[in-house]
């Protein structure tokens, strides 16, 4: 690993400045992506600011009846926290369908929404690699492309957002609370992690010296009818190929309202709203749900390895959504 | 400071309760705590297998909880307690996890064991395993390249039911 300078971050305020001030400077917390990074030289960070003394460690209810989760809470303390099981029970199962106990131990949940993708050519520095050096190629189109986007890639980066976790925020529109020297902003969890386009070495709409404070979920948690679908190469301790979360609200047979977020499809977790919305006031069946899952899959365009991704992630949700809705019909 | 510079070595003054010993220790910021266990500590017990967090042989219980050491500073755990597989046994009297690895005959090379130890009792902290396939997905940060799992997942069944009676 290379050197690097390092200070430990008393407030909010103190780190956001320190790590403004200082060149190449990056946020420390769980350290479980970063560390690996930089081990393999991808990411250089010449100063570490550890944020984890900071007073962000806590899961409170809300005043809107919401719960926020600080950004320094450990995945495992959230996907195993009473309310998070009981009233977000997807989010709870999305968290825990990824990495292992120990990595989920250290991991916080800021730390979960900033990690980055595990394109094989990102993180093979022999290769060329627009998010790893802007500018320079990439390799994937060509390549063996088998975990990559089928939705929303670009001529310069066809890699895809590998977390668990923020597509179950997605589905539950989740909001992202950060700070930065300009002061506070809320970013809703849709336009948090961005899509490619011709700047793929931006993996979010975060400025460089903003940090995550807190997660914000509203009072609807789906928590009767949800599931947490994900397809991967091996049944633990895998990336996924095609994830599904799937959240109805139901009356009777009727659907009230559909939430549908897609991961391992894209650049960001895949939402699609007006293909939900086909699902409002509609019953409960098969064939609903296939409508929904060609909607969400049109205009997927995949690559040589991973075109069966398109076909996986149509049955995937028509699955998901049948699991939720607990039927067979 | 200029790019392609090397920033200078910085030491920080850490204090570190390991197994049971408080210990006043310096070191290099960017020492990982598997490196300063087992370089600066002669802690060899814990075991480096990639480096990476994928592994798990370097499996350690932070403030009673099980993490990668591999991809841990040091100079962030200022003040934690940690236990190592050299801290596990009550002197010359092996932990109940330690001896079923032994009856269960639930290794081949050895090379994994002290990180299944450790992540064994850390997954007993947690409390949250409670059927065969729970143990298999919570375990599974764990490799063992000689396929001893059969054997371990026996002895995480028999600690478990253990800790229910207990």
């Amino acid at each position: 690993m290379r050197s690097f300078s390092y200070t430990r971050a008393q407030d909010v305020k103190k780190a956001v400045s320190e790590v403004s001030s200082h060149e190449d400077a990056k946020f420390i917390a769980g350290g479980t992506n970063l560390l690996d990074l930089m081990k393999y030289d991808i990411m250089k960070p010449r100063h570490l600011v550890d944020i984890t003394r900071l007073e962000m460690k806590s899961i409170e209810e809300t005043e809107g009846g919401g719960l926020r989760l600080d950004a320094l809470v450990s995945n495992a303390d959230t996907a195993y926290h009473p309310l998070v099981e009981e009233r977000y029970p997807l989010l709870s199962h999305a968290i825990l369908a990824g990495a292992t106990a120990q990595l989920r131990n250290k991991a916080t949940d800021g730390g979960n929404l900033l990690q980055r993708t595990r394109c094989y050519y990102f993180y093979d520095t022999t290769t060329l690699c627009n998010k790893r050096e802007p500018g320079t190629g990439c390799s994937a189109i060509t390549g063996y492309n088998r975990n990559h986007a089928i939705l929303g890639h670009s001529q310069h980066c066809i890699a895809t957002h590998p977390s668990d976790m923020a597509v179950a925020l997605a589905a539950l529109e989740a909001t992202i609370q950060v700070s930065g020297p300009e002061g506070e902003r809320s970013i809703p969890i849709a336009d948090f992690h961005r899509l490619p386009g011709d700047k793929p070495e931006k993996d979010t709409n975060l400025a460089e010296n903003e940090i995550v404070t807190a997660i914000e979920l509203p009072k609807k948690g789906f928590a009767r009818h949800y599931t947490y679908l994900k397809n991967r190469d091996r049944a633990s301790f895998a990336f996924a190929l095609v994830s599904v979360a799937a959240a109805l609200e139901l009356d009777g047979d009727t659907i009230q309202e559909a939430r549908i977020a897609l991961g391992g499809v894209a650049h960001k977790p895949w939402r699609k709203p007006e293909a939900e919305a086909l699902l409002q006031g509609k019953e409960v069946s098969r064939e609903h749900f296939q409508q929904v899952a060609d909607a969400y899959l049109e205009g997927a365009e995949g690559f040589q390895y991973n075109e069966f991704k398109i076909e996986l992630a149509r049955r995937s949700i028509v699955r998901a959504l049948m699991q939720a809705a607990k039927t067979d019909q | 400071m200029e790019k392609n510079t090397i920033a200078p070595i910085s030491k920080e003054k850490v204090t570190l309760t390991i197994n049971g010993k408080e210990q006043q220790l310096e070191v290099e910021v960017w020492t990982s705590l598997l490196d300063l266990l087992r370089e600066q500590l002669h802690l060899t017990g814990t075991k480096k297998g990639c480096d990476h967090g994928q592994c798990g042989a370097c499996t350690i219980l932070l403030d009673g909880k099980r993490i990668n050491s591999c991809l841990s500073l040091a100079v962030m755990h200022d003040g934690a307690d940690i236990t190592t597989i050299e801290g596990i046994a009550n002197g010359e009297e092996l932990h109940p996890v330690q001896q079923a690895f032994i009856e269960h005959d639930a290794f081949q090379c050895g090379y994994c064991t002290s990180g299944q130890i450790c992540s064994t009792i850390g997954l007993l902290n947690e409390g949250k395993a409670k059927t065969l396939d729970d143990i298999r997905d919570l375990m599974s940060g764990n490799i063992c390249r000689c396929g001893a799992y059969s054997n371990i997942i026996k002895v995480v069944q028999e600690a478990l039911e253990r800790s229910r009676t207990a």
